[in-house]
């Protein structure tokens, strides 16, 4: 059988959340890689979130909140946004493909957006492999 | 009474634990009224074969400093932890793997390659890299086996306390001597500290709102010596680091690095402070954050200095 | 009740075949079986129905749970309603948590055998999680019944009148010498032409001696802190130099003060005293001094005014005076500012007589205007001709994108006064005729047939530089005719610049002291663009009329009784419910690093300087999280969304 990664979404339930609900009602059939937490807002997502998925074994993560001026919470995703590029330049450095972690502002409208990033994500890290869940070391 | 009878042991570390020990002065005469140092590489003449002769739990303490780099520093952690009723993770590497511990960023093909050929001041046109064991005429020679990963000592034995810092504070060192002399030890696992807030309860600086515009190094500025650092734009991690420590660093100007862990119950440091020292960045532009994030030039080794083997992810990927 | 003594139900609905259809129930239900914690498990066709919501019911009385998971739909569809059961059965209902397999499910999973693993994963991940929720209280706070309008423009009037008549008090606080606001510019309203100051000058006279509203003038809102229900405000009067109680409104100082000064109510046409009272129905009749005009501020002597005031009502030692209220609501309604068309070089305003702006023709054509109602040019002739040009810094990407939506009906408005009182041609430039409103189309069409020239092109240029005899000694407007294709050169006498209303200057200012945001256009941002268009962000604080976002006067006015409307609910309720989800700081552990203080959109945070802690305040505090995340000691936590629940959930679903 084909490597099927598991990817964690955490999703913001006023915008993406409500985004990946229109996806199912529009009956809009994509991966079924991505296994959805919900939280009030992007701006809860902690890094430690995404560093313990990977810890206990996901391939890949995917933050998704309100388009920038979309907040509920007014900022919370541009809060968001600036842990995620910090986070970035660490994994990068951990070598920590940046396929495997993506942040994306996806409506309450976009259920199509958010369909299409599932696979696309779905399909890079599935080329990516599984995530070295011990770091690939061998002692 | 008997008297405690007291191991040290240094695995993976710089020596500084050894020296930190010795900094409570003139205390070390109450310690040596009460207990009996029975094994200490670096002070006193005991051998290996005399720890293994040692009936299981017959060491009352075992402080333990250094990370767990190699085989011979596993099989040393494992001995002891039979022979000690009560084993410590002494100082930063064995707490959290510590400064040796940043070499989780590579693995050991790549530090020999850099070590034992590729570094400027060394000839090794063949290439010869430490083996295990190598035959020659009169037999078998072996060294200990040079590990992938760093380890922390709690990830190789069961560990009882901590007492963290790179190198622990005398006062630190002296509040969990304290504790065993007078058997009155804190619940197992507990790291002993006589602060659980984070070093900025320590820091006598003024703190204000954050937002940080930019980043400096600390040759870059000129600080203000009564404002917080990381106002200033230094990348101070007493803010993700536990207190105990009495912030020294701070208060001789130059920004914490984090040696005495997370605070008690953060999961992660390095993302703790991440999201930290991120969430106060004065920016709405993704490229403006960029370009203030680029001026964050080892974020692993900045935010993970003394914890990469403790953290969640534990080391780099290497392709 | 203890963690480790959680006992879980987890219930399967088949939602019809809407998910039985796709994944597997009785394989989801045996797995759900094995997971730990779990004491019960069931399917059922429906969950939501009232046999479904009886299944969990009798469970939670007879087995005893005191968790429970129900897998289903989103949970934006059914979460109040489970919640509900499980309070019903005496469970609080923080303790149930949904896993969505319907939408993020069976719905979107092509594969029956890979839905049913998703569907497991995400009960798996509801069953870790839930066995970490704590029970939470809904909380209130008791609604103090006062309410602090801010603007006494006629939105600020009326949401005033409402709740006054509602028989609860408001402090109506507004930053010019009277109320009347820009609706007492007007001259005739559109489309029913009654005349602007006959249908406001009776609400302003009320709003001025309404037993229930304490009308504060010539004041300005300084601070505000608190929250729903509990609002302190503290309100700068400016020194008026005249004392209320004792001026009759006769006006004699406004006749011997020296000074003349242009009129900001006339829009600078007119001339007004360095005493004044905006115009002849101010409410209140009281005039203020304006110090950095008065002649005895500047020189230290006149006090013409002192002289001729026979009850001794002018009191040059006045001081600006604070005074603090207490309230439960706030209702902006600060109304807009005008667009200063004076950078567009090219329509020469400022430059060319003649090009005047729509407010200033407001006050030309306005009977208690400086020239009596009386259109004509700066010279004081009558125009034979008038060009009134749409848009001008509406519907432009360099200025405002977006439409003022007033523009083309005043525009229209103006055609039939110019019509009225002169015999001038009059041309209307515009991009697109926008007559949206009830009885808006058949004024248009009205206008069309009173002789009105229709031109659709935006006006390109206004210039004096004739280029034939015909062009001589007039403004040329230059307009590309977008229906012909040709670009026209149209000589005129007066050229009327619509434009656009725009964020009052201190939008900004304003939005920060009442903790609310704005839209991209700088107007004030209501909490939902269609179901909540009078709330903000901020609970407790209202937005009505223009400060939100042009409007016209049908609309401001309906919007500002909605937000009394919405203000009266509050009062006559007594009480708001508050966010249970709150985050908590644990004082014991808080360092006072301060990394969260600034982070909070709602201003929920302080700092206590003495014990050196941050501190949450429940009643500001949304529950979004951003400080919980942000904690470098991880010592705040979000209620029902704290790190354990969710890392929880994160190792349920990936397990």
């Amino acid at each position: 059988m084909s490597f099927e990664p598991k990817i964690l979404g955490v999703l913001c339930k006023w915008c993406s959340y409500a985004g990946a609900d229109l996806a199912g009602t529009s009956r809009k059939k994509y991966a079924p890689n991505v296994r959805v937490v919900r939280v009030n807002c992007t701006g809860r997502v902690e890094p430690t979130f995404v560093l313990k998925a990977f810890e206990k074994g996901a391939d890949g993560v995917l933050i998704a909140g309100c388009h920038p001026g979309d907040c509920h919470y007014l900022e919370g995703n541009y809060k968001a946004l600036r842990r995620f590029q910090l986070l970035k330049k660490m994994l990068a450095q951990m070598g920590i493909d940046d396929g495997r972690v993506r942040l994306e502002w996806i409506s309450a409208s976009e259920g199509e957006r958010f369909a299409v990033v599932v696979n696309e994500m779905t399909e890079r890290v599935r080329k990516l492999g599984p995530f070295a869940k011990n770091g690939g070391s061998n002692g | 009474m008997a008297k405690l009878k007291v191991a040290f042991y240094w695995a993976a570390s710089c020596g500084g634990c050894e020296i930190a020990q010795l900094e409570i002065g003139e205390k070390i005469l109450k310690v040596a009224e009460v207990a009996d140092i029975v094994f200490w590489p670096v002070a006193i003449d005991a051998k290996y074969k005399d720890v293994e002769a040692m009936a299981d739990g017959s060491i009352d303490v075992c402080l333990f400093n250094g990370a767990i780099r190699n085989s011979e520093q596993e099989h040393l952690a494992h001995m002891l932890r039979k022979k000690s009723k009560v084993m410590i993770a002494y100082g930063s590497c064995a707490y959290e793997g510590g400064v040796p511990g940043l070499a989780n960023m590579f693995d050991r093909a790549s530090i020999f390659e850099r070590v034992y050929h590729e570094t400027p001041s060394t000839n090794n046109k063949h290439k010869v890299f430490p083996e295990p064991s190598h035959k020659v005429h009169e037999g078998v020679l072996c060294i200990p086996e040079f590990n992938d990963t760093v380890k922390t000592l709690r990830q190789t034995v069961d560990v009882d306390y901590i007492i963290p810092g790179c190198p622990p504070e005398e006062k630190t060192t002296w509040l969990a001597l304290t504790a065993l002399i007078e058997g009155k030890l804190p619940p197992k696992g507990t790291v002993i500290t006589d602060n659980v807030k984070a070093v900025c309860d320590d820091c006598p600086r003024k703190r204000d709102v954050k937002k940080v515009k930019k980043v400096y190094r600390t040759y870059e500025i000129i600080t203000d010596p009564e404002i917080c650092l990381l106002e200033q734009g230094l990348l101070c991690a007493g803010v993700a680091t536990r207190g105990g420590c009495g912030a020294p660093c701070p208060q001789a100007n130059m920004p914490c690095t984090g040696c005495y862990g997370p605070v008690e119950g953060a999961i992660d440091q390095g993302a703790h402070f991440i999201s930290a020292m991120a969430s106060v960045i004065d920016s709405k532009d993704p490229d403006e954050i960029q370009k203030i994030i680029d001026d964050i030039h080892d974020p692993v080794g900045t935010v993970y200095r003394y914890s990469l083997p403790d953290s969640l992810l534990r080391r780099a990927r290497i392709q | 009740m203890t963690k480790n003594k959680a006992k879980v139900g987890v219930y399967i609905c088949h939602c019809g075949s809407n998910i039985a259809g796709v994944v597997d129930v009785k394989d989801v239900a045996a797995y759900a079986q094995g997971l730990p914690s779990v004491a019960a498990v069931k399917d059922y066709v429906y969950m939501c129905s009232d046999p479904g919501q009886n299944i969990i019911k009798e469970d939670i009385k007879h087995l005893g749970l005191n968790r429970v998971v129900v897998a289903c739909c989103s949970p934006s569809l059914h979460e109040l309603t489970f919640r509900r059961a499980c309070q019903e059965a005496g469970l609080n209902p923080y303790l149930f948590q949904q896993a969505n397999i319907r939408e993020q499910c069976s719905w979107v999973t092509e594969d029956a055998a890979l839905a049913t693993v998703k569907a497991k994963a995400l009960v798996s991940g509801a069953v870790s999680r839930v066995v970490h929720q704590e029970p939470l209280e809904k909380r209130e706070v008791e609604i103090n019944p006062n309410t602090l309008v801010i603007g006494g423009g006629i939105a600020g009037i009326q949401a005033a009148l409402e709740i006054a008549d509602g028989g609860y008090k408001v402090y109506l606080v507004e930053k010019t010498p009277s109320v009347g606001g820009h609706m007492a510019q007007l001259d005739k309203t559109f489309p029913t032409l009654d005349c602007s100051s006959c249908i406001l000058t009776p609400k302003m006279t009320q709003a001025g001696s309404h037993p229930n509203i304490e009308l504060m003038v010539y004041s300005e809102v300084e601070e505000i802190s608190g929250y729903v229900g509990n609002f302190k405000v503290k309100v700068r009067k400016k020194a008026k130099y005249v004392d209320e109680e004792k001026c009759t409104g006769c006006g004699i100082c406004q006749t011997k003060c020296p000074i003349r000064v242009d009129s900001e109510f006339d829009a600078g046409i007119g001339k007004r005293k360095a005493i004044y009272t905006p115009f002849a129905q101010a409410v209140p009749n009281v005039p203020v001094i304006v110090a950095e005009e008065c002649t005895y501020f500047i020189k230290g002597k006149c006090r013409a005014c002192e002289k001729f005031c026979e009850p001794g009502a002018i009191d040059f030692e006045q001081k600006d005076e604070i005074v603090e209220i207490d309230v439960g609501a706030i209702i902006a309604s600060t109304g807009y500012g005008v667009f200063d068309p004076t950078p567009m070089a090219h329509y020469g305003y400022g430059r060319l007589d003649n090009v005047i702006t729509s407010l200033e023709f407001e006050r030309l054509v306005s009977s208690a205007g400086p020239t009596g109602g009386k259109i004509q040019l700066k010279d004081g002739s009558t125009p034979t001709s008038i060009a009134i040009a749409h848009c001008i810094g509406s519907r432009d990407e360099k200025y405002h994108e977006y439409c003022s939506r007033v523009c083309c009906m005043y525009a229209l408005k103006y055609s039939h006064l110019i019509k009225e009182k002169t015999e001038a041609d009059v041309y209307q430039m515009y991009i697109d005729m926008r007559c949206f409103g009830k009885g808006y189309e058949e004024f248009y069409k009205r206008l069309s047939e009173e002789g009105v020239k229709f031109i659709r092109g935006k006006v390109g240029e206004v210039t004096d530089r004739a280029i034939s005899d015909e062009e001589k000694g007039k403004l040329i407007v230059l307009a590309e005719d977008s229906l012909l294709g040709n670009v026209m050169r149209v000589p005129v006498d007066m050229v009327i610049l619509c434009v656009a209303l725009e964020p009052q200057a201190d939008a900004e200012n304003t939005a920060r002291k009442l903790g609310i945001s704005r839209s991209a256009d700088g107007f004030y941002l209501e909490r939902h663009p269609k179901l909540d268009p009078v709330a903000t962000t901020t609970d407790g604080v209202f937005v009505a009329g223009c400060c939100q976002g042009p409007k016209d006067i049908p609309d401001t006015v309906a919007q500002a009784s909605a937000a009394a409307a919405r203000a009266l609910a509050m009062i006559s309720k007594g009480k708001v419910e508050v966010e249970a989800a709150t985050a908590h700081i644990d004082e014991e552990r808080c360092s006072g690093c301060r990394i969260c203080n600034d982070l909070c959109p709602f201003s929920s945070i302080t700092f206590d300087e003495e014990k050196k802690v941050s501190r949450v305040n429940d009643a500001l505090c949304k529950g979004c999280g951003v400080c919980v995340a942000a904690c470098p000691s991880g010592i705040i936590s979000g209620r029902h969304f704290t790190a354990e629940q969710i890392i929880a959930e994160i190792e349920g679903v990936l397990a």
